[in-house]
């Protein structure tokens, strides 16, 4: 066993050397511009994008023709959300989203809010989850799009798309979801799900950083974005630059594997997962965030109750995990998503996100939960507030002086 | 971010963590910072009749460098008086452990601490609490 055990994989995934190898002859021999149309390197380039859009399509139930290809999924967020605004703002100037969308889906609808847009913000339940009812009763003639993540990159909870999607369709807007933490883990399918563009990208299903991608739906109906970027005209207008045609054909076999080993890696995950978890709830005072049931397969974010996030993944540092907590900023703010969950302050900045991927082993994970346990008991010994919880002291009753 | 040696050193093998009696009339508490903001320090001191200081423990909730700041400081109220510990300034701690920017707030913390062990321990014994010039917050 390597240490550190890297137990991120929601932040990023290595890349499967299975990817890797096919990308190889994509940087030296078929180095070729996909959009050289009168030689053979062009053609050999185009025929490696088109073999990988194919393979994307199929992951999510889409046809090739809606794959846009784009550098991330911060980038087909921004393209859905800036394009679809530019595009139908005619039609309507509403948009509704939820409070815990990663920051792509957040900082572009503030930014199309200075270009006149009206964005509703839903809050979500304790559990992570939007209120249904609430989303419907926000719907208005002058809604155009509805963007709500498919899972949650921090607590891995699983949103109703289908639900949301129907309500969107019933109020004719569109639904656009980013499903950068959902797709290749959990089945995806455009069609059932009822989605009209969606957002994912390569890095986190083992494929290389740097590609991503936006389906647009063309039929029933068919979707148009106003580009974001302007140039050769490339991925039907919608986005100009000359394709990353190794990351491309990195991206498509990373799919293609996805959907091949989904099924039995999702099993094998959520067993890891609920393991780590039952184990580590052992302990006094933790609690497991977001809605249990609905979850991604390989995610548990865990509070451990009067221990510091930040100190508490210095006592982890055989494991790269993530903390809600984020001491280095001036603010000291914590997690907006776990804050938006009810969770206190002092509860958000105790917790930490475990993300298991295709690479982590059982072996992993019995030493994550012995290191993690001994982190939290030796930083409880030194936790003044813990001292106080046992000796019955009731916290919120203290007057700190905040600084 | 990269913690220094010494930071690590103190949040590894912590010096004097532990609780004195709060009731007693030699040991001053000082209870500092707010778990909303993910820092609590909790720093006693317990002085004798000459006004030196013979312990010091503390308990810390917060990052690595809160959590060393608050055990150095300990290590350097042992056997100071109480108005040389008085001046103990946060910058000397920041200069020990080379503490990066965003962390200075921790070294502010311990000395808040400190300050506010001594004036509790003042105020016990009859003595007015000392105004501190520093203005953090």
């Amino acid at each position: 066993m390597n240490l550190p055990i890297y137990l991120d994989n929601n932040a990023t995934t290595p890349m499967d050397p299975r990817v890797l190898d096919v990308m190889i002859p994509y940087f030296t021999q078929k180095f070729g511009n996909a959009a050289s149309r009168n030689h053979a390197f062009g053609w050999v380039a185009e025929e490696g994008v088109d073999y990988a859009r194919e393979q994307v399509a199929r992951l999510i139930g889409a046809s090739e023709k809606e794959i846009i290809f784009t550098s991330g999924a911060t980038e087909a967020d921004n393209l859905a959300i800036k394009g679809v605004f530019e595009m139908y703002k005619d039609k309507g100037n509403h948009i509704i989203t939820a409070v815990t969308e990663h920051k792509a889906v957040l900082d572009a609808c503030k930014h199309i809010e200075k270009l006149g847009a009206r964005v509703t913000y839903l809050p979500v339940k304790e559990d992570g989850l939007i209120d249904l009812a609430e989303l419907e009763a926000n719907m208005t003639k002058e809604t155009i799009l509805v963007s709500i993540m498919y899972g949650n990159n921090e607590i891995g909870v699983i949103q109703p798309v289908k639900e949301i999607s129907a309500i969107a369709h019933k109020y004719g807007a569109l639904f656009m979801t980013d499903a950068t933490q959902a797709v290749g883990k959990i089945p995806v399918d455009v069609n059932a799900d009822g989605i009209d563009l969606l957002a994912f990208t390569a890095h986190k299903i083992y494929g290389p950083k740097g590609v991503g991608a936006l389906y647009v739906r063309r039929k029933g109906p068919r979707v148009k974005v106003t580009a974001q970027m302007d140039g050769g005209g490339h991925e039907r207008g919608m986005r100009s630059g000359t394709l990353n045609v190794p990351g491309i054909v990195g991206f498509g076999r990373a799919c293609e594997l996805c959907q091949q080993e989904m099924e039995s890696e999702a099993k094998r995950l959520s067993a890891l997962r609920d393991r780590l978890q039952s184990s580590l709830l052992e302990l006094e005072e933790s609690y497991a965030n977001g809605n249990q049931d609905h979850r991604l397969p390989h995610v548990a974010n865990i509070s451990f109750k009067y221990v510091e996030g930040e100190g508490l993944m210095m006592a982890m540092k055989d494991l790269a995990v993530s903390s809600g907590s984020a001491c280095t900023s001036a603010s000291l703010e914590p997690s907006y998503v776990l804050k938006s969950l009810g969770l206190s302050d002092d509860l958000a900045h105790s917790s930490i996100r475990f993300g298991l991927g295709r690479f982590t082993t059982d072996e992993e994970v019995d030493h994550a939960i012995a290191v993690t346990k001994k982190a939290v008991t030796h930083l409880r010994d030194l936790s003044p507030l813990w001292e106080m919880f046992k000796e019955g002291v009731d916290l919120s009753k203290i007057e700190w002086a905040e600084h | 971010m990269a913690y220094s040696d010494k930071v690590i050193d103190h949040y590894t093998n912590p010096r004097n963590v532990g609780t004195l009696d709060k009731s007693s009339h030699k040991v001053g508490t000082g209870l500092v910072g707010a778990p909303e903001c993910g820092d609590v320090m909790r720093l006693q001191i317990e002085v004798n009749d000459e006004n030196v200081i013979t312990d010091a423990k503390f308990k810390t909730f917060g990052c690595g460098s809160a959590i060393a700041s608050s055990s150095l400081a300990t290590e350097w109220l042992k056997g100071k008086s109480i108005d040389d510990a008085m001046k103990i300034d946060n910058m000397d701690i920041v200069e020990e452990l080379a503490l990066p920017p965003v962390k200075i707030h921790c070294s502010v913390l311990a000395e808040d601490a400190i300050k506010a062990a001594i004036n509790d321990y003042r105020v016990k014994n009859g003595l007015a609490p000392i105004e501190s010039a520093k203005a953090h917050h």
